[in-house]
């Protein structure tokens, strides 16, 4: 078996699908050209000490990373529809390597909304060490882990015709109650917006004033999301299968 | 190594035992298959037949291992269906699906080529399944029977020692079913066991070494295709024969009906032959005369419809 090229044509039909070119790469940089430019001298946004152009940064692209690692997983929705699952499991690839290639796929995707949104802070003066540039793509690739198992779950759960507006819905509202379009810093909202895996996405600015990790509530929550997203897609997943086909 | 081909010698191509499997519905359980049993030789072509809601579909997934029977045994050339898939010797084309999106076919075949171990050369698999001409075309812009093709290029790209194929020809126009059954012919001639579901009686007919008819879950015939059409046994008579009553020709020997349809009867017979000497010594101005076998579908109903009976006594 040769999973890489497996993998490769998985990732070529995931460039050519147009929606997700869209949404995960050209929207959220628009966005951030619109938001952080004319903000673009802005050193310390509503009070949270990040600069505007840093805080949009990382904001739209833990938007867009959302928006294509949950899209990822729905798309498996898609393939349960159109009976391709089904047609996977008569071939020896295993169910679990299935799921892997699908979140290396939605990787991927994730991995050129965050370059492309660098290229863009640095374009409007984002400056930071190479240290701090590295120690966010992990933060940001790690507070990915929830969405990924988010993803399969909506992929389990939701019909096919439904998975655009419902994984549009839940990133918007992610978005928002995370402080992905203004800084969350005090208050009720801000006891929420810490409950949610997209506050700690955009919290991933903050290597940029020095500061390390997310402390133990971020890992907390990250790994919250993850524990419970993981048991629910895999039982949705053992549920699908034991179904008659349609 | 040596084992293994000892094994593969040994054993048949498949066993189903006593198979059960009822699932459970919103409105009540439903048991779509109620103990069949089912052996199919190496090298052997068989047809399953019967109407929807037969229980082919639920058979054919418990094979390919897609559905866990409740009750009996499955056995794939001796293995498990999820050791035979696991080891890439099933081949199948299921009821419902479609393609994904944003390949090629020739990428598509491409991709799920590289699931196996020694899979068909992928040019090749285009070839056999007729598909060479639209290998460069995009899934997503295919027509229906185009569809269908591609989905039996995916069927063979593992080079199978079996393969199932569940209603393959429907949605096919008349091109793309003749390109079918002669891939399916040369595949029959290279020693593959080919199980195929179908509603089109006359393909049984034709490309079947041996049909099984469900119904109501159950097996209700099984054996070639002649022998099949030999347990109903009717044969109808044809002939010009203007003016005499059919009611007469209801009391010839061998005759169990008769219809008249302008000048010409239909002699439906239990014994065609003696109903034939008996018609040329009773009505020596009977001509035009054909003799045709019942049509697999005439056998179907009888045969299922009986079933029904049994069912319900």
């Amino acid at each position: 078996m040769s999973i890489l090229t497996y993998t490769r044509y998985e990732l070529t039909r995931t460039f050519r699908n147009r929606r997700l070119v869209v949404f995960s790469f050209g929207f959220p940089l628009v966005l951030y050209v619109l938001i952080a430019g004319p903000n673009r001298h802005e050193h310390d946004l509503a009070g949270s000490g990040i600069s505007a152009p840093l805080y949009f940064m990382v904001a739209l692209a833990a938007f867009g990373t959302m928006n294509s690692v949950l899209g990822s997983g729905g798309r498996i929705a898609v393939e349960r529809t159109l009976g391709w699952t089904r047609q996977l499991r008569i071939t020896p690839l295993p169910a679990r390597r299935y799921f892997q290639v699908k979140i290396v796929t939605a990787y991927a995707t994730a991995l050129l909304t965050i370059l492309m949104l660098y290229v863009a802070g640095a374009a409007l003066g984002v400056s930071l060490s190479a240290g701090s540039w590295l120690a966010m793509t992990a933060m940001i690739l790690v507070g990915l882990v929830p969405f990924a198992a988010l993803g399969v779950l909506i992929g389990h759960l939701v019909p096919a015709d439904s998975v655009s507006p419902v994984v549009g819905g839940v990133t918007a509202l992610l978005a928002l109650f995370g402080g992905v379009w203004y800084p969350i810093t005090g208050g009720a909202l801000h006891v929420i917006a810490q409950a949610l895996p997209s506050f700690w996405l955009v919290q991933a600015s903050r290597v940029g004033l020095g500061e390390g990790g997310w402390g133990v509530t971020g890992w907390l929550v990250v790994a919250g999301w993850t524990a419970l997203a993981g048991v629910a897609a895999a039982r949705a997943y053992r549920r699908d299968t034991e179904r008659p086909a349609a | 190594m040596n084992a293994d081909a000892g094994i593969r010698t040994i054993a048949p191509g498949i066993v189903l035992n006593g198979l059960c499997k009822t699932y459970r519905t919103p409105t009540g359980p439903i048991e779509a298959v109620r103990s069949v049993d089912l052996r199919a030789e190496r090298g052997e072509t068989i047809a399953l037949l019967g109407p929807n809601g037969a229980g082919k579909s639920t058979t054919i997934d418990i094979l390919l291992g897609l559905q866990r029977p409740d009750a009996g045994e499955v056995a794939v050339f001796g293995r498990t269906p999820a050791q035979a898939v696991a080891e890439g010797r099933i081949g199948a084309m299921l009821q419902t699906g479609g393609l994904i999106r944003d390949l090629s076919v020739r990428e598509l075949v491409a991709m799920m080529a590289a699931l196996y171990h020694e899979p068909h050369p992928v040019d090749e698999t285009l070839r056999l399944a007729g598909v060479s001409e639209i290998a460069d075309r995009r899934t997503g812009k295919l027509s229906g029977g185009q569809t269908q093709r591609v989905r039996f290029a995916l069927a063979l790209v593992s080079d199978p020692d079996l393969l199932v194929l569940d209603e393959p020809t429907v949605g096919m126009d008349v091109e793309s079913r003749h390109a079918f059954w002669s891939a399916l012919r040369q595949l029959a001639a290279r020693g593959r066991t080919i199980v195929f579901a179908t509603h089109y009686l006359d393909e049984a007919d034709t490309y079947a070494d041996r049909a099984v008819l469900m119904a109501h879950g159950r097996v209700v015939a099984d054996g070639p295709t002649t022998e099949i059409k030999a347990m109903v046994g009717t044969r109808t008579i044809r002939s010009t024969l203007p003016l005499v009553p059919v009611a007469e020709l209801r009391e010839l020997p061998g005759v169990s009906g008769a219809e008249r349809r302008g000048d010409s009867v239909d002699l439906v017979c239990t014994d065609s032959d003696a109903a034939i000497k008996a018609l040329l010594v009773r009505h020596p101005q009977s001509r035009d005369i054909e003799i045709e076998a019942a049509g697999l579908e005439q056998a179907f109903l009888q045969l299922t419809g009986a079933g029904e009976e049994e069912i319900a006594a």
